[in-house]
């Protein structure tokens, strides 16, 4: 594993006595692509502003490589940032634009030149100097807000929503852009997204928030199929989440209807929440499931069959290859290990977290 | 079809156009080139090159330069302070500054007036501290005071409008790029304020060139300035091929630098207000 | 810190260099003292006798009656030829808003004396001649605020009311009219306060016999004025305040700011 290269020390700040952070720790490795990840108002964007340096924290510390950064200003750090609107400047040209940071630094004309070059075909906007910034489209002004940004040789590189004011096919294409341009530049990237889909394809690490905290740290595998809890599954994709009760280890009861699963030490007869995946659920004939129930919708997906099954009271979302017209009678099976058991909130933080869902 | 028959409502318009604004400028243009008797001339055109008529033209431009100048060293700052105020204060400060330019004009010159005259008000404070009392009313000093009481607030407002147009984002992405503050000053916010400053500056210069009441009641009919000397050849002189003559001189003299201003602040000119 | 007050500084005496003058009108409105020097007590005589001065309440009633009449003229004028501007090809559009633009431009005295010549020749200098100028003048103001209104106001929902069956005039006031509203009366407004303001124009084409409050300062200031000019002032800078504050922070403040 590499070295930490950022380390936000119990971050807290607050906007006119709404506390946006509260005691955030987060560390990030050097060469990491990771997201933060989360609903709007958790907290993400203000993170990477304090990151950026353009929010000051109300109390904690950021650690850049080793040195104490908290009070450095934002043209004192060594990161660069790529804004959510682009934030180009009008009145210059691309070339101008990218030039911006490489001019205060006193670099040569020769050497700017190189750069912009070499940074307009890393964005595959090759021959664009002249052009002025109102006549590129959005995926464009993105790419060289891209360019304008890495040209400064950052350690790091800040991405707020970047992509999201692009169209669906140009924002797939983007992203994979961006993963292609971070293993060329081998720099850490600090993404911010509420778009799931989005930090899945592309992080390392995801951080999920919040309202103000962090809700789980992982790889996009992790945090998919083993989140810590309901806010996670919830918001990780689409999840059947159903009120249960832990019998005892390996034993849950969902429906009234006793589960075989594979967690264990919750002890016995604790109320839990139970998550299951739609494309783990299996519709099977009627019999040969744990129950049954009827079906009640069916939209084709192109993929798949997005079908619901009312059984037992509730409605199971379950995404299956097969066509079962509404109105079949199916029985429903989960293999145990498909089965995810999490503990029921506690804290009024995590309730609140809860019924933000 | 109804795009023709929608076309049609702006007749009027360009009746009322034709009638009240080309019309006027075809009656200004045969009374400069004819002399009283109706026959072609030159004459009331060239005669802008009288000494007396350049003197005024000259007096006229340096009064109105001098007025421009100063309106812009007061209101860039200004607009800088109140764009960087607290949004929820902002709205009611800069309607302050704007208040004074929807008093009457006239009023607004008989209120500069009372203020300077011999035993008016800074008269009185400069004495009651002991200091020799300001002679300035009826000489140039005057009516350029006047001036820029009377237009600086449309230096203010476009100025302060470009200035509020600027996206926080931009400022910040400046900053993160390593701009100082003195770089942002003078890379972005200066250039992206520019076209604010040009029409502040032909709101302020053109209406500051063409004066004529704020010189004639305030110079003691000692500040000349163009707007005068036409004014006198039509209500005074009744010399009107003379008058339009000017007027043609002066219109031109606007037009030109205009476009001249214009042209290089091509954006934003026309969204004052 | 320093930089803060070095700012408040800076504002303050702005503020007092805009603000003195008008004290000062204000303060010898109560001036209970035929002299501008001396301050003689309280008085609110000035204001009593402001009523009773017919050369004076004249010249207000046709301030007020010019200014009001133009601005309708000119709001009625300059809406229909937005409505047709808009609907002109990209290419007139310009040419239409250019040629608006021109007379905003021009310089007052020549706006004022072009017109004069003009009138002189056709009939005699009087009211009618003043209310033709300042429509004249305020037709632009409409125009450039209406424009952008319609620019903003969505073409579809006019023609998806055209398609459930209303007829043109219907879907105009009821889907149209809504959207630009606001602008026609900002424009309104405008219009009326440039009318009321101005000087120039209404000196040239207003002919003897007829004053308006701005011709009738500008005659007294050379005479002398009298100090119930200064109880007008007083009251009109309170009008100006009031309704700048109404244009400003009323009702149609709020959909002006979501529009642009």
């Amino acid at each position: 594993m590499s070295k930490r290269l950022i380390d936000l020390q119990h971050i807290t700040k607050s906007f006119d006595k709404q506390t946006v952070l509260d005691d955030l720790n987060l560390y990030i490795r050097e060469n990491e692509f990771l997201t933060l990840l989360g609903p709007s108002g958790c907290g993400k964007t203000t993170t990477l502003r304090i990151i950026g340096g353009f929010e000051t924290p109300d109390s904690g510390n950021i650690i850049f490589d080793g040195k104490n950064i908290t009070s450095l200003a934002p043209n004192e750090r060594q990161l660069n940032t790529v804004f959510q609107k682009y934030a180009l400047f009008p009145h210059m040209s691309i070339a101008e634009n990218i030039a911006f940071g490489l001019k205060i630094k006193k670099k040569s004309k020769s050497y700017i030149d190189d750069k912009i070059k070499y940074a307009l075909k890393l964005v595959n906007l090759d021959g664009f100097e002249k052009r002025s910034v109102d006549s590129l489209s959005g995926g464009q002004q993105q790419r060289i807000a891209i360019a304008r940004a890495i040209v400064n040789e950052p350690k790091v590189l800040l991405l707020d929503e970047p992509l999201g004011a692009l169209d669906l096919k140009l924002r797939q294409d983007m992203q994979y852009e961006l993963i292609r341009l971070k293993n060329e530049l081998g720099i850490t990237f600090i993404y911010v997204t509420h778009d799931q889909e989005e930090a899945l394809t592309m992080s390392d690490t995801i951080v999920v928030m919040n309202q103000g905290y962090i809700q789980q740290i992982g790889t996009p595998e992790d945090i998919y199929n083993e989140p810590t809890n309901a806010f996670v599954a919830d918001f990780i994709g689409e999840s059947n989440i159903i009120h249960g009760i832990m019998l005892q280890d390996r034993l849950v009861k969902v429906l009234d209807v006793t589960f075989p699963c594979v967690d264990e030490g919750f002890g016995n007869n604790v109320p839990v929440d139970v998550v299951i995946r739609p494309e783990d659920v299996e519709l099977v004939e009627p019999g040969q499931g744990m129950l049954e129930g009827d079906v009640v919708s069916l939209i084709f997906k192109g993929v798949h069959w997005e079908t619901e099954v009312l059984a037992n009271g509730y409605e199971w979302l379950v995404q299956t290859t097969q066509m079962h017209p509404v109105g079949t009678h199916v029985g429903i099976r989960v293999d145990p290990f498909n089965i995810q058991i999490m503990n029921k909130p506690e804290s009024s933080d995590e309730k609140a977290v809860e019924s933000d869902v | 079809m109804f795009n023709l028959k929608r076309q049609l409502l702006s007749g009027p318009y360009l009746l009322w156009m034709v009638g009240f604004i080309l019309m006027p400028v075809v009656m200004i243009l045969y009374y400069a080139f004819t002399t009283t008797s109706g026959h072609f001339t030159l004459l009331n055109i060239t005669s802008i090159f009288a000494s007396i008529h350049m003197k005024s033209l000259f007096l006229s431009l340096k009064l109105a330069l001098a007025c421009t100048a100063i309106c812009l060293a007061l209101s860039y700052p200004l607009a800088m302070i109140l764009n960087n105020m607290k949004q929820r204060s902002q709205g009611f400060i800069v309607f302050i500054f704007i208040l004074p330019m929807w008093m009457n004009f006239m009023l607004r010159i008989l209120a500069w007036k009372l203020l300077l005259s011999n035993n008016g008000v800074i008269n009185m404070v400069l004495e009651a501290i002991g200091l020799p009392g300001l002679d300035v009313l009826n000489t140039p000093s005057a009516v350029v005071f006047c001036m820029v009481y009377d237009f600086l607030p449309f230096m203010i407002l476009p100025i302060y409008n470009a200035m509020s147009r600027i996206q926080q984002d931009i400022i910040e992405a400046a900053r993160d790029l390593g701009a100082g503050t003195a770089t942002i000053f003078f890379k972005i916010i200066v250039p992206l304020t520019t076209p604010g400053v040009i029409s502040g500056i032909i709101m302020v210069f053109v209406p500051a060139l063409t004066s004529f009441a704020i010189s004639d009641l305030l110079g003691g009919g000692k500040v000349l300035l163009i707007g005068n000397v036409i004014e006198q050849a039509f209500m005074q002189e009744y010399n009107w091929n003379l008058g339009s003559g000017l007027s043609l001189v002066l219109m031109v003299f606007v037009i030109a630098s205009m476009a001249l201003m214009s042209s290089k602040g091509e954006k934003g000119g026309a969204s004052v207000w | 810190m320093v930089k803060k007050s070095v700012e408040r500084i800076y504002l303050s005496l702005i503020f007092l260099f805009l603000y003195l003058p008008i004290a000062v009108l204000i303060i010898l409105s109560f001036n209970n003292s035929k002299t501008k020097v001396q301050w003689g007590g309280f008085t609110l005589k000035w204001y009593k006798n402001l009523f009773s001065t017919s050369s004076i309440m004249e010249a207000f009633w046709t301030t007020i009656l010019i200014s009001l009449a133009s601005a309708l003229i000119a709001t009625l004028l300059g809406t229909l030829a937005a409505l047709g501007i808009d609907a002109m090809k990209k290419r007139n559009q310009a040419i239409m808003v250019g040629a608006t633009n021109i007379p905003l431009l021009n310089a007052d005295i020549v706006t004022g004396l072009s017109m004069m010549l003009l009138f002189v020749r056709f009939t005699r200098l009087g009211i009618g001649t003043v209310l033709i100028a300042h429509i004249t003048f305020n037709i632009p103001y409409v125009i450039l605020n209406v424009l952008p209104k319609l620019k903003q106001s969505s073409r579809t929902a006019y023609e998806a009311a055209l398609d459930l069956g209303a007829t043109p005039m219907y879907a105009f006031f009821k889907i149209v009219w809504p959207q630009i509203s606001p602008g026609v009366f900002s424009g309104f407004l405008m219009a009326m306060t440039m009318s009321l303001d101005d000087f120039s124009v209404t000196y040239f084409t207003k002919g003897a016999g007829i004053n308006t409050l701005s011709t009738m300062i500008y005659t007294e200031m050379r005479k002398g004025i009298r100090p119930e000019m200064y109880a007008l002032s007083t009251i009109l800078f309170l009008l100006a305040f009031v309704l700048l504050l109404f244009m400003n922070f009323g009702p149609s403040a709020h959909k002006d700011k979501n529009g642009t």
